[in-house]
């Protein structure tokens, strides 16, 4: 009140106050305005499991922040892999996607989705097409594919345009006839592109090689794990000289195996743990 | 009925239907042809501009990119490849030269659909409204920044209606539909030129870019005016008119300067004294009143009856 005297309005100007009541209103409005675009920008953040971005694509959030949405890339590609997303396809409304099982990605060696996008959305800097990540082949129906079952199918690992490496076949024992081979189909993540040609080309009729988003299908260890044996391999010798076979334990097996002394430890000796 | 004044039709009993529509004509000939340019590809497989009205590539060499689109993209967080860039950078220049509502009237897909609204609303005679304040689209625009920086996505590109539409026309998408009803509705029964009016943040944006352009209307010939008020009955932006025409004095400028205005021209066809004209922006000539002798198209009509 102090401010609208010294303006020389009277403390109770009906003028003043219903502008500034009008300005409240206004204020309150944009506020609900935005907040119910930001709840619903926030209901398509994350992409449903069986669609995928087209190579190059950055990270989901980032990629929503850069995608405008113009279907360049849809037009840009030769096989006619992507579409665009309409309400309830689950990617976020207008931007690019494609699902594997109906049209893959063939993988062109020119990129020209990436080329078309005059955002960055899809990254200029992917150039090597094997370096796409789009999503990552895992074998969701292990107990339904064919080649699990015994057989020879083998069709995704054929049509793999990164075979041997994105994809191999790993052998082991057939437990079931005791003298067969399993030729288990095995997908490399860090050489699948995600292009979904395997998902596309599984025989069964509801595919058991499937591709994912990154995010779902990708496991990680923990930051701070170490594997022994590669920290071996640099270091070109043993980590920590003269250690440790501990005891292997059978299952069922005996349990007198005498556990190891503390003090048989290098570096731990006498003085013990926790002094 | 109540004897409610259509706005055009003495104009077209004393111009023809072809003078009192000849603007309203090219704009949708405009209209159609931007829309035809992306169109072609998809319907006859002549492909001109490939894209969508956010972000486009015209015969593989010119890139255009909508500024605002762009900007929300910057408020959320993301640096844009220099095609956009370019792209967006070509399309302000030219809304700066020519007039930033330019592309409300001439481009805009959804201004067929209001204008449509608006004479369902002449028709069916509703008067009453809820009224909102033309400023009201500022706020939309703020919002709709708020919400990309806070987001971190292009919020707004999820409803934009403009370019849902032509998503929705060129890649074979229905949802974009629902959104026009809505607004046809809106601008029928809730408030008069609602959505363009008052509340399209897009529109918003292009008015604060039309501040520089070159085309514009005058009241040039404003002693002819007899005060029929067509022009207000049609004009989207009606509080733009006055300042050159009845509540400017006798040294004013006859040309309307309101970032509001959108260049529709409906007030040059509906203008049966042809106060109206399309002229650039620096062009201050006034008509002469005419010698006392001599009549107005009205006038040689009365007498004429
Ligand atoms: S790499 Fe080729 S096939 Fe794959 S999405 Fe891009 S343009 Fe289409
Ligand atoms: S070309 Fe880029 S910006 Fe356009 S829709 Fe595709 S990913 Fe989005
Ligand atoms: S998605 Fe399938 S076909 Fe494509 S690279 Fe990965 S394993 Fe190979
Ligand atoms: S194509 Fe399908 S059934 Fe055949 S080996 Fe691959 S995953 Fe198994
Ligand atoms: S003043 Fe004339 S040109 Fe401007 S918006 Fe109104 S009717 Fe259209």
């Amino acid at each position: 009140m102090a401010l609208t005297k010294k303006k020389g309005y009277g403390p109770a100007d009906p003028k003043r106050r219903r502008a500034l009541k009008e300005m409240a209103m206004y204020a309150a409005g944009t506020a609900g305005i935005a907040a119910a675009v930001t709840g619903f920008a926030g209901q398509s953040r994350s992409l449903p499991a069986e669609t995928l971005r087209p190579p190059g694509a950055l990270p989901e959030h980032d990629f929503q922040s850069a995608c405008v949405r113009c279907g360049l890339c849809v037009r840009a590609c030769p096989y006619n892999t992507l579409k665009l997303a309409e309400f309830g396809d689950g990617p976020a409304i207008g931007t690019p996607y494609f699902v594997a099982r109906q049209v893959p990605c063939e993988m062109c060696d020119d990129i020209p989705c990436v080329v078309a996008c005059p955002t960055g959305a899809l990254d200029h800097a992917l150039t090597d097409i094997d370096n796409a990540r789009m999503g990552e082949a895992s074998l969701v129906g292990r107990t339904a594919c064919l080649n699990m079952l015994g057989l020879r199918c083998d069709v995704c690992y054929r049509v793999c345009p990164v075979i041997d490496k994105a994809i191999t076949l790993q052998l082991t024992h057939n437990a079931r006839t005791k003298k067969h081979t399993i030729f288990e189909p095995v997908v490399h993540p860090d050489a699948c592109t995600g292009c979904g040609k395997c998902e596309k080309s599984c025989v069964l009729e509801v595919a058991a090689i499937r591709v994912l988003p990154k995010k779902l299908a990708h496991g990680q260890i923990g930051e701070h794990y170490r594997l022994g044996w590669e920290e071996k391999d640099k270091k070109g010798k043993e980590l920590v000289p003269g250690v440790i076979d501990l005891p292997d334990r059978l299952p069922g097996g005996p349990s007198d195996i005498e556990p190891p002394s503390l003090s048989k430890i290098p570096g731990l000796g006498k003085t013990g743990v926790g002094q | 009925m109540s004897v409610r004044r259509e706005p055009g039709v003495e104009a077209r009993q004393q111009l023809g239907w072809f003078k009192a529509n000849q603007w309203l004509l090219a704009r949708r000939a405009t209209q159609l042809g931007f829309f035809m340019l992306f169109a072609s590809g998809p319907l006859f497989g002549i492909w001109i501009a490939k894209g969508t009205l956010a972000s486009s590539m015209t015969l593989d060499v010119l890139p255009l990119t909508d500024p605002l689109v762009l900007l929300q993209g910057l408020v959320a967080g993301h640096r844009p490849e220099s095609l956009a860039l370019i792209g967006a950078g070509i399309v302000l220049g030219a809304y700066l030269l020519i007039g930033g509502r330019v592309y409300c009237s001439w481009v805009c897909p959804i201004n067929p659909v209001t204008d449509l609204a608006a004479w369902v609303r002449r028709k069916l005679d509703i008067k009453k409204g809820w009224n909102l304040k033309p400023k009201t689209r500022l706020w939309m625009l703020g919002a709709i920044l708020v919400a990309a920086f806070i987001t971190g996505t292009i919020a707004f590109e999820l409803i934009n209606p403009i370019t849902t539409l032509y998503r929705g026309l060129l890649f074979g998408l229905s949802w974009g539909m629902a959104t026009l009803l809505l607004i046809f509705l809106f601008d029928v029964f809730v408030t008069r030129n609602g959505w363009c009016g008052h509340v399209c943040p897009v529109g918003a944006f292009y008015g604060l870019v039309n501040t520089t352009g070159l085309l514009r209307v005058s009241a040039r010939g404003r002693q002819r005016c007899d005060d029929c008020m067509d022009c207000y009955a049609i004009c989207p932006e009606m509080h733009v008119i006055a300042p050159a025409l009845n509540t400017a004095d006798a040294g004013d400028s006859p040309i309307i300067t309101d970032i509001d205005c959108t260049a529709c021209g409906r007030c040059i066809d509906v203008c049966p004294e042809r106060v109206f004209n399309f002229t650039h922006r620096f062009d201050q000539r006034v008509d002469q009143p005419p010698a006392p002798n001599t009549m107005t198209a009205r006038s040689r009509l009365v007498t004429a009856a």
